[in-house]
């Protein structure tokens, strides 16, 4: 057994404990894998093999059919186009929401804590609070205002709503990142005549780059896996693909096409899962950083 | 010190449409809404103030109450599970094991997909007719069951495991990321104190992730008073109400049922909670800096 470890600093005794403590890893592993592999193997079978009830069986043969179906042709209600316009409506969503969340953020967070203007830690404490509050209160009232300024049900609207709810933790992301830059750099900047902006574009936002990466990725999944605001406020045409996955599925009349819905779930959470596997640290770094919030 | 010369217009006017969002948005709506709940509201706002009138009603509806306990069941058994399954996979990983990154990988790796997806794929697990209930007959055993989500008294676990299948990666990886910081001198004394493994993490490592566990209870809290999407994805509230959550019967009310003033009323409540919820752990935290600044 002393093999399994040929080249390691110590090795371990293989113990009983030892034995177990790979035990609950694997079934932990199992347990986690289990779900994202029937999601896979169901998505590769036809409907007839299916209805076998052996959802853990591998496909006879690799039939890719259903992955068409549900990219271009599976149906929401009556209309029968697939998930491809969710996928194209949710990029139209996620990719601006991001960029316009992340710049505000950025200036809010130097803004907030290396110039700190009058009220500064009141309008933090506005924002925090505002992150905590759950977002049925606010729901209402912000469809009519929209309703009354033309943005409800546009692309613009939910845009923009994406970019209002993403703020508290945007800004408490890169103020934090911000107060531990030495306010030196700034003053010295400063005294050379360079203002506000001049400071933030040359100096600050170059420093934050590890910050923008974390972020973004944050957003990005957060904006992209989001269902309630999508369906609230980005109208019929816009709808993002979590929505219209749901559609898909809870919605169909007749037979359920469980092919179909698995390769359409997949199709919808891999954009995500994509951003995890390539920037795992990454990926983990945003969490740690949303996570340490008290 | 902050920078004190002259006022700096540029950063009073960059915050400018931060102070509109939190002052407009964030207390503007949410006063307009407070008042909506003291309405005789229904499809259109109206300016009839009842009192009382929809909170009494509202804890007078079947639906509420049954949310409400399923809300407070849900939350307590997802978190303590979520806290519990991610203590113990981070203690895992923390015994010098290989393939580390590659189960840190797997265990993690649900919490990037939404809750719609989550909320699906367990739906389909869980299965009656076709799912492991149906797997694990074949194999000979008759009278497995495992209908969670089709059974009334069971659909609320069925979130649960579900939940927990997504959000114990986190707990995982803010414990693991607390337990390489923890020195291992302090291990090396428990050792030569004879002290046995799981007693160094129950007594030594656990008392000191407090914080981060705490703060990790605390995040995945918050997204349970919000639970609505799993809901939605998973079961839509049912069987009858024993998976219907507050979050979804203030929308349900607000768009579906076109009763403005229950949903208001409703919302109302769900931020006293988050407040009665928040506030001891803020307070906490204040008199602790406090103490810091004064020591």
């Amino acid at each position: 057994m002393a093999r399994l470890h040929p080249n390691g600093p110590r090795p371990t005794q293989i113990t009983a404990g030892r034995i177990g403590l790979y035990a609950f890893l694997f079934i932990a592993a199992l347990f986690f894998l289990l779900p994202l592999y029937t999601m896979v193997v169901t998505s590769l079978k036809t409907m007839s093999e299916i209805r076998l009830g052996q959802i853990f069986s591998l496909p006879q043969t690799l039939d890719f059919s259903a992955w068409a179906t549900a990219w271009s042709g599976a149906c929401m209600g009556t209309t029968c186009v697939g998930i491809r316009t969710g996928f194209w409506n949710s990029v139209a969503i996620t990719v601006p929401s991001v960029a316009l969340s992340v710049f505000v953020g950025a200036v809010n967070g130097y803004a907030l804590s290396l110039w700190r203007p009058r009220w500064a830690n009141v309008l933090f404490g506005l924002l925090m609070a505002g992150g905590l509050i759950p977002y049925q209160i606010f729901l209402y009232p912000m469809v009519r205002a929209m309703a009354n300024v033309s943005l409800y049900n546009s692309l613009a609207g939910i845009i923009l709503v994406h970019v209002i709810f993403g703020l508290p933790l945007v800004t408490l992301l890169f103020r934090n990142y911000f107060v531990s830059v030495p306010e030196e750099l700034c003053k010295a900047a400063r005294v050379d005549g360079a203002g506000f902006w001049r400071i933030f574009f040359e100096i600050m936002l170059p420093i934050a780059v590890p910050m923008v990466v974390v972020v973004s990725m944050l957003q990005f999944t957060g904006i992209w896996n989001d269902f309630l605001l999508g369906l609230v406020f980005a109208g019929r045409d816009n709808l993002p693909m979590t929505v219209q996955l749901n559609n898909i599925v809870n919605t169909t009349m007749g037979e359920r096409n469980y092919n179909v819905n698995m390769a359409a779930t997949i199709l919808t959470a891999i954009v995500p899962l994509a951003i995890y596997f390539l920037s795992g640290r990454w990926f983990v770094r945003g969490i740690a950083a949303g996570a340490v919030k008290g | 010190m902050p920078i004190k010369r002259k006022p700096h217009l540029s950063a009073t006017f960059a915050l400018l449409p931060t102070w509109f969002v939190a002052v407009v948005v964030f207390i503007g709506t949410m006063a307009w809404s407070i008042r909506l709940s003291f309405t005789n509201s229904t499809l259109f706002p109206s300016s009839t103030y009842v009192g009382f009138t929809q909170y009494v009603k509202l804890f007078y509806s079947a639906k509420w109450l049954a949310s409400l306990q399923n809300v407070l069941i849900f939350g307590v058994l997802y978190v303590a599970g979520c806290l519990l399954l991610g203590f113990l996979l981070a203690a895992a990983l923390d015994r010098k094991i290989r393939f580390e990154s590659a189960f840190r990988t797997i265990f993690l790796y649900p919490y990037a997909m939404s809750f719609v997806v989550t909320g699906l794929i367990w739906q389909w697990m869980l299965n009656p007719t076709l799912g492991i209930q149906a797997s694990v007959r074949s194999l000979g055993w008759e009278t497995f069951v495992l209908d969670w989500v089709v059974n009334r008294d069971m659909a609320i676990y069925a979130l649960v495991l579900a939940g927990v299948w997504q959000g114990a990666g986190l707990v995982m990886v803010i414990a693991l990321a607390g337990m390489r910081g923890i020195e291992a001198e302090q291990w090396k004394a428990a050792r030569i104190d004879g002290i046995p493994v799981w007693r160094i993490y129950v007594s030594i490592i656990l008392p000191q992730l407090g914080p981060a566990l705490a703060a990790a209870g605390m995040l995945l809290a918050m997204g349970v008073i919000k639970t609505y999407d799993i809901v939605v994805a998973m079961t839509n509230g049912g069987p009858g109400n024993s998976t219907e959550v507050p979050a979804k019967f203030i929308m349900d009310n607000l768009f579906g049922r076109q009763n403005l003033g229950l949903a208001t009323a409703g919302a109302t409540v769900l931020v006293l909670g988050v407040i009665t919820a928040v506030a001891p752990f803020r307070y906490a935290i204040y008199m602790r800096n406090r103490a810091k600044g004064a020591a």
